[in-house]
């Protein structure tokens, strides 16, 4: 952790560009190239920050998908991140617990740290990251296995029980806190494919919790379900922000608005403007935010 | 109203509705025609197979009254079973056979009566004496297995209306066999000896059981080989490596092993495995080998093809809970893939138990009476037994090419039968 602090040029507490990049000067054990060519509007960085993006560029082969993305996530919050379909709002999550790692054409530079942890460097386990950054998909992916075994998985194959009772504990906490307890406890056996769209996305966060991450990660959770099983996961959202951080991505900017503290509108890779939820909504600076808030386009 | 196309559409649409329709009816007809022609041959094709291969499941015997004397079988009432077995069975029944015809008693006719059993009678008398020693000494009612000339004309296979010269049987043997016939001692039974012994060449004694036996080892080789090295394969190219230039070559070359003419394969296992290694000819084992090269490009198709249908986002779950990739596809992936895998396997070893031509090459066309006991004893398949019977010049052959083609089928659809049902059982929605 200090190694990757020293040569991290991350700098809490500041939104300040220019001062990044003074401080990426020093030799990277990466060899990105520091071009810091975009300006966001506001504030990226936060006191609390429990992980950092800086510089953050993807490549889908020659698609410059994300462009010197700098941005913070804080503890215990929610941040939504918007804006138009196809801006890389999806690619630069990915990014947070590599899951761009599975796509071959796909290629990221610059920083991204967890607890100060560079997550890119070579001694930095994918695996033991991604329980750590849990996420949860657009479309509710449940496995065509019992209700208890998605929720076991995860802490099965991490070793987090020590036996069936401790197993038990987590699965029936994790469907607990992720609101679905009621409705499915009296049939831990059957498939978690046969529950409604939104049970199974709450399936979906309870198997994710189940392994107790740092942050998690949530791609449009809701845009395959109905208002009312919406509704419910947005609740989940906010209880959960009590023990985790959450970013979402999402494409109704009333749930943006309800969910989340801060707010960051991404436009064709560029992250535009970041700032908390009510000024984004009340009073965004940027021209392109403002259109898009408003409805002008997207 | 702003109609942009005032009456026009309506036209424009109504003159396209009778064409449409006619393609759709054209289309239709020429599938359905399709498949009526590709059933109308398989129609035909089974009909011939079980119109000429059904009678072979029966055999004609002649029932004779063998006095099973105790100074031939046991002389010295000693029951020792080697003694027993050595007797003169043969002896007993033409004896038999000459006091049912008392008339005749020149030495060619005595020939050509005793020529209406099968060399075999004298075993399955030998057999029946061995199982219950107890009848020697009083004489018994024994339906000898009559010989293949004969049981071609009770069959009705072989016409009595060709002058005697043309004929298998001459003029005096029909009269026994009509004397036979009115006494009722002529009957077509169950053929049990079809389905337990080995080839012959004699038809009646001929059988399937070793060629299904050499059948069995040689898939099972193939399948322990190619399986596991199927589905390794598929499983490395499809959710390990990179895509390349390499994976693509390997691909291509794979698609396009799948469509080498199996002889091709032959050739490869006669000089790689019998001429460079110096594995036995004829040997179930070498089939197996030669089969699992043959069969092996179609289960890694089959395998990639299975593993493709699985969708991206269960991959992205398991790896997204912290799943390694070697865990994601042993607990998600391979379980969901399995059915299609299975069922490629199965399609593969049905064609691989079809197949004759490269067995031809490895030697395992040979005559083979003897039951294969291990993998690498000589032994032939049921398609290269196919194949050697519909060689012989006997009559008895052609019922007997049918039937064992018949049994090869059964085999098939079992086969196949099996792959629909593990695909039914394992399937998972997803
Ligand atoms: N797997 C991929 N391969 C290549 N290009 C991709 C891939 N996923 C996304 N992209 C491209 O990256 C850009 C951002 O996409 P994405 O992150 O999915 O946008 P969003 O989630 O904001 O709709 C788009 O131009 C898209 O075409
Ligand atoms: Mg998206």
């Amino acid at each position: 952790m200090e190694v990757a602090k020293t040569k991290a040029p991350i700098i809490p507490g500041s939104g300040q560009q220019e001062e990044i990049k003074a401080a990426s000067n020093e030799p990277s054990l990466r060899s990105v190239e520091i071009n810091l060519t975009y300006k966001t509007v506001g504030d990226f960085a936060v006191d609390q920050a429990i992980m950092a993006a800086r510089d953050v560029n993807v490549f889908y082969g020659d698609n410059h998908a994300i462009q010197h993305v700098n941005l913070d996530i804080a503890r215990n919050e929610v941040i939504a991140l918007i804006g138009p379909s196809g801006c890389g709002k999806s690619t630069f999550l990915r990014c947070l617990n590599r899951m761009n790692d599975t796509i071959e054409s796909a290629r990221v530079t610059g920083e991204i740290t967890l607890d100060g942890e560079d997550i890119y460097q070579r001694q930095m386990d994918v695996v033991m990251l991604r329980a750590r950054v849990g996420i949860v998909f657009q479309k509710p992916n449940p496995f065509p296995k019992s209700i208890y075994d998605n929720v076991a998985y995860g802490p099965r194959i991490h070793g987090l029980a020590r036996d069936r009772a401790a197993l038990d504990d987590i699965v029936h906490t994790s469907l607990r806190r992720a609101g679905l307890w009621d409705e499915v406890k009296d049939r831990l056996e059957m498939p978690g494919t046969g529950l409604s769209g939104g049970q199974q996305q709450r399936l979906c966060i309870a198997r994710t919790i189940a392994v107790s991450p740092e942050v998690i990660l949530m791609d449009e959770p809701c845009s395959a379900l109905d208002p009312i099983a919406t509704a419910r996961i947005e609740d989940l959202i906010d209880e959960l922000k009590q023990n985790y951080a959450i970013a979402i991505v999402t494409h109704s900017m009333q749930q943006a608005a309800r969910v989340s503290q801060r707010t960051a509108y991404f436009h064709l890779g560029k992250l535009i403007e970041i700032g908390t939820t009510d000024v984004i909504f009340t009073n965004p600076s940027h021209k392109l935010t403002e259109d898009y808030i408003t409805g002008r386009f997207g | 109203m702003n109609n942009p196309h005032p009456a026009g559409l309506k036209d424009l649409v109504a003159r396209q509705i009778p064409r449409r329709y006619r393609a759709e009816w054209l289309f239709e007809k020429a599938g359905l025609g399709a498949l009526v022609v590709g059933l109308g041959f398989l129609a035909f094709f089974f009909y011939t197979l079980v119109m000429n291969g059904y009678t072979a499941f029966w055999q004609s015997r002649i029932a004779l009254d063998v006095p099973l004397t105790a100074a031939v079988i046991d002389p010295d009432g000693t029951r020792d079973v080697d003694l027993i077995g050595q007797a003169n069975y043969q002896g007993l029944l033409r004896d038999a056979l000459r006091t049912r015809f008392p008339e005749v008693t020149a030495r060619g006719e005595l020939r050509s009566l005793f020529a209406l059993l099968s060399p075999g009678a004298s075993f399955e008398l030998r057999d029946r004496v061995l199982t219950d020693p107890s009848v020697i000494g009083s004489a018994v009612e024994f339906w000898a297995v009559a010989d293949d000339d004969v049981d071609m004309l009770i069959k009705g296979h072989s016409s009595r209306d060709v002058p005697e010269s043309d004929r298998r049987l001459s003029d005096q043997q029909l009269a026994w066999i009509d004397a036979l016939q009115a006494d009722g001692a002529v009957e077509k039974r169950f053929n049990r000896a079809f389905f337990t012994s080995g080839d012959s060449r004699d038809p009646e004694l001929a059988g399937i059981w070793s060629a299904t036996v050499g059948s069995f080892f040689m898939l099972l080789v193939t399948l322990v080989l190619s399986f596991p090295l199927g589905v390794a394969t598929a499983i490395y190219l499809e959710e390990f490596a990179a895509r390349s230039r390499w994976t693509d070559l390997i691909e291509v070359n794979i698609n396009n092993l799948a469509a080498v003419p199996s002889i091709v394969f032959g050739l490869l296992g006669l000089a790689l495995f019998i001429n460079l290694f110096g594995m036995p000819r004829s040997a179930p084992l070498v089939g197996g080998l030669v089969l699992s090269l043959m069969t092996l490009p179609v289960i890694i198709i089959a395998s990639r093809a299975a593993l493709t249908a699985v969708p991206p986002s269960i991959r992205e779950a398991a790896l997204g809970v912290g799943a390694s990739k070697m865990q994601m596809v042993l607990h998600h992936v391979l379980p969901l893939a399995m059915p299609g895998m299975l069922t490629g396997a199965i399609i593969g070893m049905a064609r691989a138990l079809g197949e004759s031509a490269p067995l031809l090459m490895i030697g395992m066309v040979a005559f083979i009476v003897d039951t294969p006991q291990s993998p690498v004893d000589p032994a032939t398949a049921l398609p290269v037994q196919v194949y050697l019977w519909a060689d012989s010049p006997e009559r008895a052959f052609v019922e007997r090419t049918s039937a064992a083609i018949l049994v090869l089928l059964v085999f098939l659809l079992l086969m196949n039968a099996v792959a629909v049902i593990l695909r039914k059982r394992f399937e998972q929605r997803f």
